[in-house]
This record gives C-alpha cells, structure tokens and sequence, in this order.
C-alpha cells in the first residue's frame, strides 16, 4: 500500500483514475478497523485532507460551506456552525470518542454507508448537498441520494465528495437529533431521529423534515410525518401520527441490539421528541441568522 | 517495501524517521522510534491506549498512517514529564492508585491532559465523557476520574 496526499482535487482524482484499487479516506476511522477486519487493502490510500476546499468551513449569506474531511470536533466546536444547526453539530459529536473526533469526517460518515451514521439523518433533514469531484469535473447531488444500500455509494470509484452545501438556516427555524444507545457513549446506534421544522410567527408549522437512521438499509426519509405536521401546531394527535409514521418507515434489521419491534417504537418516540426539540428551538431563533 | 522519510517533532525534539507507508504511527513511534509508551489495545479505535497528541488534538495513534505524521507535532506519554519531574496528573494517578497493570495509563494520561489543556475545571460527567474513548479492564475507573480532579486542583493551583 502507497500513500498519498495530494495538494487538489485535480491532483486526487487523477490519482484516484490512474489507480485501479485507490481509496479515498479522511480520519480513518472506519477504513483502518475495516482493513484490520480483513477488508482488502486498497494499492493507493489518498489522504484528502491536504486539500484547501476538503478542510475548509466557510459561509456567506446564501449557504455554508463544509468540507468533507474537517474532522468533527472542528464542526462542533465552531461556535458559529453550532449554533446555526445544533441538531448537525449534536450529530457530529455523537461520532465515538474525543480522539475518534479529531480524525471522524462528514464524508467519511456518509460514504462508509452505514445505516446507522449518525451525522447523516441530520444532513438530510437540512437538505444537504454534496459536491462531488471526478475526473470529468464536478457534480452537485443531494446527500439523500449519495448512499444506495450498506457500504454502497452512488459514487464512482474515480468520484469523491469534495464539500457538502447547506442553506443558511432562516429565523424561526431549527434542526434537532436524537438517538438510542444501549449505553451512555460510544456504541453505534439502535435508531437515530433528526427533524427540521419551520414556524410561522404564530407558531404553526410551515415545513417539516424528519428522517431515520439505522432502521433501514439506507437513512430513510418520512414523508408521512412530514404532512401530517404541517399546518398544525403539534398537538397532541398530530405527535402520535408523528410517531406512528415514523415507526411504520421503519425496515430494521432483528439483532442482539434491538429487536425489530424494539426499533420501530422507539424510532416513533425519538422522532416525536426530535420533532419536539426542533419546535422548541425553532421558537427561539427570531430575526437574524 | 520502499520507505518514506518523516520529519516530526516528538515530545518537544525534532524526531525523523523511515516507514512503510501502511504502518500506523503507533507503530512507527514504538518500533522506529523507540517510544513504547502508547500501547496497542485494540488496534480498532475502541480502547484509547494508543492515545497521543498529535497538533494539540487527541488522536489514536493506531487510526494514523505513520506518513501522515510528517510535519506534525506529537505528544506521548513519555513527553509528560518536565526534566525527570513528573507531571501533576503522572503524581496524582500515582498516590490515587489510579492503575494496575498500567496498560491503560498512557491513554488516560494523554486524553486528561487534552481534557485539561481545553478545560482546566471540568466537572466529573465532562471527565467522564472526555475519557470515554479510553478503556480500563481493572480500575473500575473511579480512582482515575479522583486522580483527574484532584490534578486539575493542583494544576489551577499553579
Ligand atoms: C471507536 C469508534 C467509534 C465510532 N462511533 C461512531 C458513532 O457513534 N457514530 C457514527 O456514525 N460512526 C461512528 N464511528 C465510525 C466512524 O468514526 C465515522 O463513520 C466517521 O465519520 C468516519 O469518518 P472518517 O473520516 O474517519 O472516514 P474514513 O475511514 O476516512 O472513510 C470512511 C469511508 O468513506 C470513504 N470516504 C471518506 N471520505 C470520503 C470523501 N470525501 N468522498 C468519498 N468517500 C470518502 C472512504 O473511502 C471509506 O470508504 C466510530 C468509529 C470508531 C473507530
Ligand atoms: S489501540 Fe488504538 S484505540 Fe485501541
Ligand atoms: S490498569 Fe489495567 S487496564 Fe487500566
């Protein structure tokens, strides 16, 4: 195995081209256990993180800007980016322990593709864009449509994500993400919730977004609890069809960490709560961003 | 297997060294350079035994590519102590019996110290939270958390 770290994304993706078994990674966090497991190991390990635009966490009035391999405690503990999307940057900071913070990436969370990451629900919920460099240039794809199944991307293998896109996050908006876990830290989640919700000044509900992890083979989307809160100003019914659609989104695996039935309640539960975190915060943030 | 020329600085000393490029820096630092303070674990990112500073940041020394060192500033166990005198956490997890085996020591010590670095008066759930990322099989951990405290006393005594 060779390693490389190249100075661009030109210089990365004609490696990645020039290489038949080349990998990308970030923190290696999940790529050093995998090749410790027995995965194969790649001929070119290319480190991305000596490329300005993988490393860089910048704004302007539209959208925030954040690169794909900036390890998670920069995100966290960015006052800024924290404070615009609390539900993100609790996601982020779920990822394992202070020393698993330093190295874990965005782009490495979404791109192993597990079920179970827990940044990318909340990526999702704030409508995520991901854009991704290849040898004819670059795309812009919605992080929903980045993973495909368990460890699978829509991603060539010459393709790799260079920064993820997030629109500012108006007044009376905010994010929020909750997930199970047998213990207190560091384990993997059971199910992962993370909703966004818009007001308008008297507090209905405007717009909604709520997606799962790790009870399906892909993070899923629901729909379901999306309408059934907008327009209303999540009363009681409106939470248990909240939870009720949630649970019925799920597809979840039977394991020693959570049976099927398990997964499905609690999914309903976390996503109500979420949804209610969400609400509360969005509540405070009047006026400017 | 051709090897890569790395240049760091360790424990305040400007350290190079030769690798293979698929070897992690826990490796490099304990047979290349002779530093066998951090210890292998787990190998996987679970355990915090191989924990060393690396830029300031704690990091696994077994998750790093050697070849990703190059240019970096490091920070191990060994580099602790300050000409022979150990440092207050050193002392404090030594009075507490805050070890056993002391496979786990050098983890814990580096992780407190980032802990300590950023947060000089943390209360006992952020050390306990700060140090979830290192595992000890014979403590019970108690004695480590009142060794923790008792040196970011002595340390904000100073
Ligand atoms: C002890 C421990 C605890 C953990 N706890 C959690 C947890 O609680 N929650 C959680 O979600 N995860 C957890 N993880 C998994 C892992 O830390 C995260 O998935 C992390 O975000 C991966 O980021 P990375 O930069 O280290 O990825 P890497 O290992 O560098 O890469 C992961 C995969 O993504 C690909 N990749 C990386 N960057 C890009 C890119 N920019 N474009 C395209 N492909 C890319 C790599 O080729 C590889 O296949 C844990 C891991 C460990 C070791
Ligand atoms: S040896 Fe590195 S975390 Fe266990
Ligand atoms: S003292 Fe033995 S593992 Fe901690």
């Amino acid at each position: 195995m060779k390693y490389a770290a190249p100075s661009s994304v030109e210089e990365a993706t004609s490696l990645l081209s020039s290489s038949p078994s080349a990998q990308v990674f970030a923190g290696a966090t999940d790529v050093v256990p995998q090749i410790r497991a027995g995965r194969p190991v790649p001929d070119v390990l290319v480190d991305l993180k000596k490329i300005d635009e993988l490393v860089s966490l910048t704004n302007d009035a539209e959208k925030w800007t954040v690169g794909a391999a900036i390890p998670t405690v920069r995100l966290t503990e960015d006052a800024a980016f924290s404070g615009e999307f609390p539900g993100l940057s609790e996601a982020a900071g779920l990822i394992g322990s202070d020393q698993i913070q330093s190295r874990s990436s965005l782009g490495g969370n979404l791109c192993n593709g597990s079920p179970a990451a827990d940044s990318v629900p909340a990526l999702v919920v704030n409508g995520a864009r991901a854009l991704i460099a290849g040898p004819k240039g670059t795309r812009l794809i919605d992080v929903s449509d980045v993973v495909t199944g368990p460890g699978e991307t829509c991603l060539a293998s010459d393709e790799f994500v260079v920064e993820f896109e997030l629109d500012r996050m108006p007044s009376r908006s905010a994010d929020a993400y909750l997930r199970m876990i047998p213990r207190t830290e560091m384990d993997i989640a059971v199910v992962g919730a993370g909703a966004r919700i818009v007001l308008s000044e008297d507090g209905t509900i405007t717009d909604a977004a709520v997606a799962l992890g790790a009870v399906a083979p892909t993070v899923v989307r629901v729909p379901a609890a999306e309408e059934a809160l907008v327009g209303t100003l999540a009363d009681d019914d409106t939470l248990v069809a909240v939870a009720a659609a949630a649970s019925d989104a799920c597809n979840p695996i039977d394991d020693k960490r959570g049976t099927i039935d398990y997964r499905k309640q609690v999914a309903g539960v976390l996503a109500k709560r979420a949804v209610l975190i969400a609400i509360e915060r969005a509540g405070q943030r009047n006026g400017d961003v | 297997m051709a090897r890569t020329h790395i240049t760091t600085v360790i424990n305040g000393d400007e350290v190079d060294f030769l690798s293979e490029d698929s070897t992690s820096l826990l490796n490099a630092l304990r047979d290349e350079v002779g530093l066998t303070g951090a210890k292998e674990g787990c190998g996987t990112g679970d355990c915090g035994a191989c924990s060393v500073l690396m830029d300031d940041m704690v990091t696994c020394a077994c998750l790093v590519f050697a070849p990703e060192a190059d240019g970096a500033t490091i920070l191990t166990v060994e580099g602790l102590a300050d000409s022979g005198e150990l440092h207050p956490l050193q002392q404090c997890f030594l009075e507490g019996a805050a070890l056993q085996c002391g496979i786990c020591t050098p983890g814990f010590l580096i992780a407190a110290k980032a802990l300590l670095d950023k947060n000089p008066d943390p209360t006992e759930t952020e050390i306990r939270y700060a140090l979830a990322g290192n595992l000890c099989r014979c403590t019970g951990y108690d004695k480590i958390i009142r060794a923790v405290q008792e040196a970011a006393i002595q340390m904000r005594g100073n």
